[in-house]
C-alpha cells in the first residue's frame, strides 16, 4: 500500500516535470525567433531612413546609398515567378482539390510534397542548365524561372488546401443549374475561396522574396540599376550576403539595414497572410451554420 | 400524329452549337489546361534529375563511383575532384542537428497539441511558423556576427576543455565550424518537425487519451506510451523530413561553416557541406569538368534529398490514412 502510493506520487510528480520540459522546449525553441527579430532592429534601424529605400549602392567608403537597385530587382524576380507559377499552380490545385483519390490526383498531391523538399540550391543548378547555359549569361529572367519552381509547390498546397473548404453545395448548385466546369470554377469557386487563394500566393511570395542561394547563379547580383530581364540583376536576400560576409564595416552595417527591409517585408506578408486565414474560416463557419 | 414523326428525324444543329457540344461548352479546354498544369508540375522533379544527370556526364565519366568516396578536391593543378569531404561535412552537421532539434521539436508539439490552453496555441503555433519563415540568408548574417561569438564560441570552448580527448571535440577552437553549422541548422529545422509532429498528435483519435486516462495513467504515461507509439511513423516522417531540409539548407550554413577542405573529425574545426560548396565555387568554375563536378555534387544532394521526402510522405500519409480509416469505422 505504501509503496504503491509511493510509486503513484513518482509518478505523477515525473509525469509534471516532463510536461514542464515540454513548456521549456517550446520557450528555448521560440527564443532565437525573438533574438533575431530583435537584433535585426536594432542593428538595421539605425540605418533605415527613406535614403536607403530609395537611393542606389555607393562605393565601400562614400556615406549614404541604398539598396533600390535590389528592391527593384527583387520585385521584378519575385513577380516573374508568380506570373509563371500562380497560374499552373491555382489550375493543379483544381485537379488535386477536386480528384484528389483519382491516379492523377495522388500523383499531383504527392509530387507536390515531394517538389517542396527539393532544396533550393538544387533548383538553382537545375534552372542555370535550363536557362543561363543555353543564353550563355545571367539574366533576371532565369532568376524568375528558378523562384516561379520554389513557389509552385506552395501555391498548389494552400491553393487545394483553400478549395477543400468552399462548400461542396455551392460547386454543386452552380453545375446543376447548367454551368459548364469551367464558368463553376473561375466565377463560382475561385471567388468564394478568393482571400484562401490570396494567402498562398502571399505565402509563395514570402518565401521566394528571401531565397538567396539559387540568385548566386541565376540573377547574379548587380550593383547598378537594371529593369532589363536579360541582364543580371540584384536581390534583396543576395545582397544581404554580399554585404554581410564583404570585410568593411560600413557594408556589414548595410547588410542588417538590408535584412531589416527584408524581415520586415516577409514578417508582413505572413501576418496578413494569417489574420485572412483566421478571417476567411470565421467567415466561412457562420455561413456553414 | 405529326408529332410522332417527328421523332425519327434528327434535329438539325448548327455548326456551332455542334463545335460547343464537342468541347462540352468549354470544358474540354478547361479539362486539358487543367491537366497540362498538373502534368507540368510533375514532370518538374523528372526533369531536374535529367538536367542534372546530363549536365555532370564529364565528372561522371572521369571519376565514376569513386566520386563519392575521394576526398580530394583540387580544381586549381590536378584537376581532380572527389566529393567526399562535402558528403561527410554535411552528414555530420545534418545528425548533430537533429540530435539537438528532435527532442526540442517533439517537446514544442506536445506543448501546442496536448499541454497548452487553448487561446495559447494560435499564438505560438504562430511564432513557431514565422520561426520557419525567416530568411535563410538573415539566419547566416544572425549566426555569424551575433549567435557564433555569443553561444558557439563559448560553447565550444567549454566542450573542448572538458570532452577534448574525444576526437570530435578536438581543438583548436574556431568559431565558425561545423558546430556552429549544426546549431544553426537546429534552429532552422526545429519548425517543421514541430509543425508536423503537432498535426500527427492532432491526427491521433480522441479515443485513445481517454481510454488510457481511463486506465490510470498519468497525462506523460499517455503521451509516451500511447500517443507516441500511435504516430510513430508519422513522426519518423517528420523528422526525415527536417533531415531532408537540413542537408539541403545552404545559405545560413555557408555563411557560418567556415569553408575549409579539411578531413578532420572535429566538429570545433570549420568544414564544408555539399551545399555550400556548390554555393562558393558554381560561379568560380571556369571549365567544363569543374562545372559538371559541382552539378553532380547537386546531383547527389537531390536523389539523397528525394529518396528521404518520398520516404516521409509515405510515412507522414499512412498515419492520416490510418486515423481516417479507423474514424469511419
Amino acid at each position: 500500500m505504501m509503496l504503491s502510493q509511493r510509486r503513484a506520487s513518482w509518478r505523477k510528480r515525473k509525469s509534471l516535470l516532463m510536461l514542464a520540459l515540454c513548456g521549456l522546449a517550446t520557450l528555448l525553441a521560440i527564443t532565437p525567433l525573438l533574438w533575431i527579430l530583435g537584433y535585426v532592429l536594432r542593428a538595421g534601424a539605425p540605418a533605415m531612413s527613406l535614403s536607403f529605400l530609395t537611393q542606389l549602392p555607393t562605393p565601400v567608403g562614400v556615406p549614404g546609398g541604398g539598396v533600390l537597385n535590389a528592391i527593384i530587382g527583387s520585385a521584378i524576380t519575385v513577380g516573374l515567378g508568380l506570373l509563371i507559377s500562380a497560374p499552373i499552380g491555382i489550375l493543379a490545385a483544381f485537379l488535386a482539390a477536386y480528384q484528389p483519390n483519382t491516379p492523377l490526383g495522388l500523383a499531383v498531391r504527392f509530387g507536390t510534397d515531394v517538389i517542396s523538399g527539393v532544396p533550393s540550391i538544387v533548383m538553382g543548378i537545375f534552372a542555370y542548365t535550363l536557362v543561363v547555359l543555353p543564353q550563355r549569361h545571367f539574366s533576371a529572367f532565369s532568376g524568375g524561372v528558378v523562384l516561379s519552381f520554389i513557389m509552385l509547390p506552395i501555391i498548389i498546397r494552400s491553393t487545394e488546401e483553400m478549395l477543400k473548404l468552399v462548400p461542396t453545395a455551392l460547386r454543386e448548385g452552380s453545375l446543376a443549374i447548367g454551368a459548364p466546369e469551367w464558368k463553376t470554377s473561375l466565377s463560382v469557386i475561385l471567388p468564394a475561396a478568393g482571400n484562401g487563394v490570396l494567402t498562398g500566393l502571399m505565402l509563395a511570395i514570402a518565401r521566394a522574396a528571401g531565397e538567396a542561394a539559387p540568385m548566386l547563379f541565376t540573377a547574379f547580383g548587380n550593383p547598378f540599376l537594371s529593369f532589363r530581364l536579360d541582364q543580371p540583376i540584384a536581390t534583396l536576400p543576395h545582397t544581404i550576403f554580399v554585404y554581410a560576409i564583404s570585410p568593411y564595416q560600413d557594408w556589414r552595417a548595410k547588410a542588417w539595414a538590408t535584412a531589416f527591409v527584408l524581415i520586415a517585408l516577409v514578417l508582413a506578408l505572413n501576418v496578413l497572410a494569417r489574420l485572412l486565414v483566421w478571417w476567411r474560416t470565421r467567415q466561412l463557419g457562420s455561413v456553414i451554420r | 400524329m405529326a408529332q410522332d414523326a417527328r421523332i425519327g428525324v434528327p434535329e438539325r444543329k448548327s455548326f456551332s452549337s455542334r463545335l460547343t457540344n464537342f468541347w462540352q461548352h468549354g470544358d474540354l479546354l478547361y479539362y486539358s489546361l487543367v491537366l497540362l498544369a498538373a502534368l507540368l508540375a510533375l514532370s518538374l522533379v523528372a526533369a531536374i534529375g535529367y538536367q542534372l544527370w546530363a549536365n555532370s556526364a564529364l565528372s561522371r565519366r572521369a571519376f565514376g563511383w569513386g566520386f563519392l568516396i575521394s576526398s580530394r578536391w583540387d580544381p586549381a593543378l590536378d584537376r581532380v575532384f572527389g566529393a567526399l569531404p562535402f558528403i561527410s561535412g554535411t552528414l555530420i552537421t545534418s545528425v548533430v542537428a537533429l540530435l539537438i532539434s528532435v527532442p526540442v521539436s517533439l517537446g514544442v508539439a506536445i506543448f501546442l497539441a496536448e499541454l497548452a490552453p487553448h487561446w495559447l496555441r494560435q499564438p505560438v503555433s504562430f511564432l513557431v511558423e514565422l520561426l520557419a519563415a525567416v530568411p535563410s540568408v538573415i539566419y547566416g548574417l544572425w549566426g555569424l556576427f551575433v549567435f557564433i561569438p555569443a553561444v558557439v564560441r563559448p560553447t565550444g570552448v567549454l566542450l573542448n576543455d572538458w570532452l577534448g580527448f574525444l576526437p570530435i571535440f578536438a581543438g583548436p577552437v574556431f568559431g565558425p565550424s561545423r558546430l556552429a553549422a549544426a546549431l544553426i541548422l537546429a534552429i532552422m529545422v526545429g519548425p517543421t518537425i514541430a509543425a508536423i509532429s503537432r498535426d500527427v498528435f492532432r491526427a491521433i483519435p480522441q479515443s485513445q487519451r481517454e481510454a488510457s486516462l481511463a486506465l490510470g495513467a498519468t497525462r506523460w504515461e499517455m503521451i509516451s506510451q500511447v500517443l507516441v507509439p500511435y504516430g510513430l511513423s508519422g513522426l519518423l516522417g517528420a523528422v526525415i523530413l527536417g533531415l531532408g531540409r537540413a542537408l539541403g539548407e545552404t545559405m545560413a550554413v555557408t555563411m557560418v561553416i567556415g569553408n575549409n577542405l579539411d578531413l578532420t573529425l572535429s566538429l570545433l574545426h570549420p568544414g564544408y557541406t555539399m551545399a555550400s560548396i556548390i554555393a562558393n565555387e558554381f560561379t568560380e568554375a571556369t571549365y567544363d569538368l569543374y562545372l559538371h563536378a559541382l552539378i553532380e555534387i547537386g546531383l547527389i544532394l537531390f536523389v539523397i534529398t528525394l529518396v528521404l521526402n518520398l520516404l516521409a510522405r509515405l510515412l507522414i500519409w499512412r498515419v492520416a490514412r490510418q486515423t481516417f480509416q479507423e474514424a469511419r469505422v
